[in-house]
């Protein structure tokens, strides 16, 4: 307990303490392990280098990564497949082995059929039960989620949003990035609300929620879009829950917030770092080239527990490279 | 005569070099000298397909809000290392995410007013006015 007492990654124990934690940008962090303990993802081990915390043998544990771009060949990531394998090895070599993995989004960078079938190819490698994805914008580029949904159908139904029940936990696949409207922010669009609201109607309040989504569904820079137009909408369905977690994507960095019991958390890419929010001098939210060597540490993934009988989920980011 | 010029329009409009945007330019001010030692510019503006360019570089189209005439092929070119697409809001035009460097056209035949943007980031907006 005491080790994470200074940890900005584990919201959640402290309501004081919630009011003070707004955004923040870890840029040297990696791998996130998660850890849901009786509702509240926790974070087993500090960004930054920290060696993680061995999860409760009960725990749930599973891993986000985010943001693969298969297909993305510019000099900011000249090897994105090379980043992909990586990662996967840092998740085999996790001492406890995840129950599964989620992608959350973008998994390529064009929709093009050859990047999906080769992302299902890789994503294949991970030696785990089940990969979860949800589309990205770039997944969604020509058709809408049609080509996606070729190779990533979840349920086999032809929607692109989703959930499933495991370890105690009601897990929520949206899809936030078809309902484009000029000049406005993505949103996840009525059908898509209706349907979570009925799917949300069956579960108790005390179930902790997961709630994959690819763009963050916290307005955190609006004029570059890095929000969701509609989602108040959506937190007003999950505030009843005693304990809801959002794993986002979408702006390659890790950043989160609290609201009540929603803690909201945005992953690493594994393809290139984008700039901070708004970030001075540099104007749009396009692939940030760094020095040789330092890519690594911009990358990463994320474990997750959740560890019954406890409050906290628990969430370790780990660079590639420390 | 008038064939004649036509001819010579459509060659200066498609340039055989794969640099867009100077080809063009040169393009344009060709058909503009032709069209200004041998008719008036509303009869050149009719007559004439011409090409104008439109970048689309650090999130935004450049320039956003363009008038031409009846008939004018607009390029767009993206210059950014993320793709981009440009789509009417009419749905009258949609081009298909254009990755760095890759071009999209479109010839604006009528008069009217039509907004665009990015269906990958629908924050970059443009607008071209078609006027007589």
């Amino acid at each position: 307990m005491s080790a994470h007492d200074h940890d900005p990654t584990r919201p959640g124990h402290n309501p004081a303490r919630r009011q003070a934690l707004n955004c923040l940008a870890a840029w040297t962090g990696a791998t996130v392990v998660w850890t849901v303990a009786g509702g509240v993802p926790r974070a087993l081990g500090a960004t930054g280098g920290a060696a993680p915390t061995a999860a409760a043998k009960n725990a749930l544990t599973f891993v986000q990564i985010s943001d693969t771009h298969i297909g993305f060949h510019k000099e900011a990531n000249p090897d994105v497949v090379g980043s992909l394998r990586r990662a996967i090895a840092d998740i085999h070599a996790l001492p406890q082995t995840p129950a599964f993995v989620v992608h959350t989004g973008d998994v390529s960078h064009l929709s093009k059929p050859e990047e999906f079938a080769q992302a299902r190819d890789l994503l294949k490698e991970i030696r785990v039960d089940r990969v979860h994805t949800i589309p990205g914008e770039h997944d969604t580029i020509d058709e809408g989620a049609t080509g996606y949904l070729k190779f990533f159908d979840h349920d086999g139904k032809g929607k692109s949003w989703y959930s499933f029940d495991q370890g105690g936990v009601h897990f929520v696949g949206l899809n936030n990035v078809l309902n484009f409207k000029m000049g406005t922010m993505a949103a996840l669009g009525d059908e898509q609300i209706g349907w979570l609201k009925g799917d949300l109607a069956s579960v108790s309040h005390s179930t902790p929620i997961v709630v994959l989504g690819h763009i963050p569904l916290w307005t955190i820079w609006e004029p570059w879009g890095w929000g969701t137009a509609d989602s108040a909408q959506a937190m007003a369905l999950l505030r009843p829950f005693g304990s809801v977690t959002v794993l986002n994507g979408h702006i390659h960095q890790v950043l989160q917030k609290v609201e009540g019991n929603i803690a909201l958390h945005t992953a690493r890419s594994l393809a290139y770092p984008l700039p901070t929010p708004g970030q001075a001098g540099i104007g749009e939210p396009g692939p940030v080239k760094v020095p040789a060597g330092e890519l690594g540490k911009m990358l990463g993934t994320r474990q997750l527990s959740v560890v019954p009988g406890q409050h906290d989920l628990a969430l370790i980011d780990k660079p590639l490279d420390a | 005569m008038p064939e004649r010029r036509r001819r010579k329009d459509t060659r200066v409009n498609y340039p055989s070099t794969r640099t867009a945007l100077d080809p063009l330019r040169v393009g344009a001010a060709v058909v503009l000298l032709l069209c200004a030692a041998f008719v008036p510019p509303a009869v050149c503006a009719a007559a004439a397909p011409t090409a104008t360019a439109v970048a689309i570089s650090k999130f935004a189209f450049a320039p956003k809000e363009i008038t031409v005439a009846p008939g004018t092929r607009i390029v767009w070119t993206n210059h950014d290392g993320t793709p981009h697409t440009v789509t009417s809001t009419d749905k009258s035009f949609a081009s298909k995410g254009l990755d760095t460097d890759d071009k999209f056209e479109h010839t604006f035949a009528t008069v009217g007013d039509f907004s665009y943007s990015c269906t990958l980031h629908p924050f970059m907006t443009g607008i071209v006015h078609v006027r007589k």
